[in-house]
């Protein structure tokens, strides 16, 4: 039976994993690739990269910390932030990433979706969306999910509702998607359960849960009550409030399937 | 003591090279990436990658002249390893565009049945039909990572004489088979971690077993 897979995150800016609240207030949280090593030791199913300096100049950098990243660690890789081509997309997976993560990109121009899917097929290709609850109440008919789409780290609404673009974004080829709840990323008040309900009811291919974990029972529920393939996490990894393998002692107590960490690994 | 095997990786532009160069290097031997046909002569072990798509990449293997190499390397019984795409690629064809492909393999790549999610993403459990070296100290029912919605579908099906090993994912499909000195698994050992490396490992080592044995004769 496929294992529900545990992911640490890790968000970096100018070639260091770094981590704040919502998007801002960043804070220096170690080196990517001593982080992966530690992470893929102890149990971590996969890991996700995410270049959060959007800043141009930072490619070259981008690129060599990747290729760092994924020699240090024989899980899988994925990498967002910053492509905005089929090319870019091909430099990140030769630089060592196994999937890459369009966000921004992927709004401004699905198709570009679909080109990369055809290109390197829709198993490499997730898409992340960013949803923000709608205020209870308004009604606002663009958005009968209860969420919007927004870009830009939080910071731009789209005008999307976030359910149906999760649908469109598999259409477009996506074989993925990382759904990350804004409101919850970095408060550790749990997943948005809702939310992932609400996607992973509709679409076919796994669904990564993302934003909010506090403990192991926030995992637990992603899953059970999310519907999650697939749950990531930051800061709670990066500042060890809990590990890997007590997270997936808490999901296998609860009748999911896990991977088991290698005996000793963790460190 | 003599230096590792040396490992030709068919580049064509099918993914991520860096995980399976740095795990075979770690596995103890010397990795050439090969982009033409050129660059397979000398090599103890043909590695053929990949991810995605069937037709582009028969598209790119041919248009760089690859594919009578790796026909004749696989005649001749030499040690070959094909994962994911590299795998499915040695089938007579995929029903996922309709590529006509290697047809060294008799049977088709088929896409995954009653999958309860596609892709099917992540680790699952892989097990043996029937023993191979490859697989020494891993043990039955190891979990190793999968990414794909396809899987080669061998003629005889799940009981065809090549078949090594079986994954469940919804409906069970053949995650490795084996003829000869070929070997070709559906999930992806540079990224399966501890147990990945060690099926790289053995497989290396089979191919120094090889070439000690072809420079002996």
């Amino acid at each position: 039976m496929l294992r529900r897979r545990v992911i640490p995150c890790l968000d970096v800016a100018n070639g260091r994993v770094v981590k704040g609240t919502r998007f801002v207030d960043l804070t220096d949280e170690g080196d990517p690739p001593e982080l992966a090593e530690r992470y893929a030791r102890e149990g971590a199913d996969e890991l996700v990269f995410l270049d959060i300096s959007a800043a141009p100049e930072g490619r070259g950098t981008l690129l060599e910390v990747v290729e760092r990243t994924a020699r240090r660690a024989f899980i899988p890789l994925t990498v967002g932030g910053g492509v905005r081509s089929v090319d870019d997309m091909r430099d990140v997976l030769r630089a060592g990433a196994d999937k890459v993560s369009l966000n921004t990109q992927a709004v401004a121009d699905p198709d570009l979706v679909t080109r990369c899917a055809a290109r390197f097929g829709s198993q490499a290709v997730v898409v992340a969306i960013d949803a923000r609850r709608v205020s209870a109440g308004t009604g606002d008919a663009r958005f009968p999910a209860g969420y919007q789409v927004v870009v830009k780290g939080g910071r731009e609404p789209v005008g999307l509702d976030a359910v149906a673009w999760a649908r469109r974004a598999v259409e477009l080829g996506a074989g993925e998607l990382l759904v990350t709840s804004i409101d919850r990323d970095g408060t550790q008040t749990g997943f948005d359960t809702a939310l992932l309900r609400a996607v992973t009811l509709g679409v076919e291919v796994p669904v990564i849960a993302s934003g909010g974990a506090a403990g192991p029972d926030d995992f637990v529920r992603a899953v059970r009550d999310g519907g999650a393939d697939a749950v990531l996490a930051a800061s709670i990894f990066h500042r060890r409030q809990v590990s890997i393998a007590e997270v997936k002692a808490v999901m296998a107590a609860a009748g999911l399937p896990v991977r088991a960490v290698d005996p000793g690994a963790a460190a | 003591m003599t230096a590792g095997p040396l490992v030709a990786v068919v580049d064509y532009g099918a993914g991520n090279l860096v995980s399976i160069e740095q795990a075979i290097t770690a596995a103890g031997a010397r990795v050439r990436l090969a982009a033409t046909a050129a660059a397979i002569d000398g090599a103890d072990l043909l590695v053929v990658p990949g991810v995605g798509a069937a037709a582009p990449a028969m598209e790119r293997l041919r248009d760089a002249g690859l594919v009578e190499p790796i026909r004749t390397w696989i005649a001749a019984d030499r040690p070959f390893l094909g994962i994911c795409l590299g795998l499915q690629l040695l089938f007579d064809g995929s029903d996922e565009d309709g590529a006509v492909t290697l047809g060294i393999l008799p049977g088709r790549t088929v896409r995954l049945a009653g999958a309860p999610t596609l892709p099917h993403i992540g680790w699952n459990q892989v097990e043996r039909r029937r023993p191979h070296p490859a697989f020494s100290g891993i043990a039955d029912g190891a979990d190793l990572y999968f990414v794909h919605s396809y899987a080669g579908l061998p003629a005889g099906g799940l009981d065809d004489e090549a078949v090594v090993a079986i994954t469940a994912h919804g409906a069970r499909f053949v995650s490795a088979v084996a003829r000869g000195r070929l070997l070709g698994v559906q999930f992806h050992p540079e990224r399966s971690g501890r147990d990945g490396l060690r099926l790289l490992a053995n497989v290396v080592g089979l191919a120094a077993v090889e070439r000690d044995r072809r420079s002996a004769a």
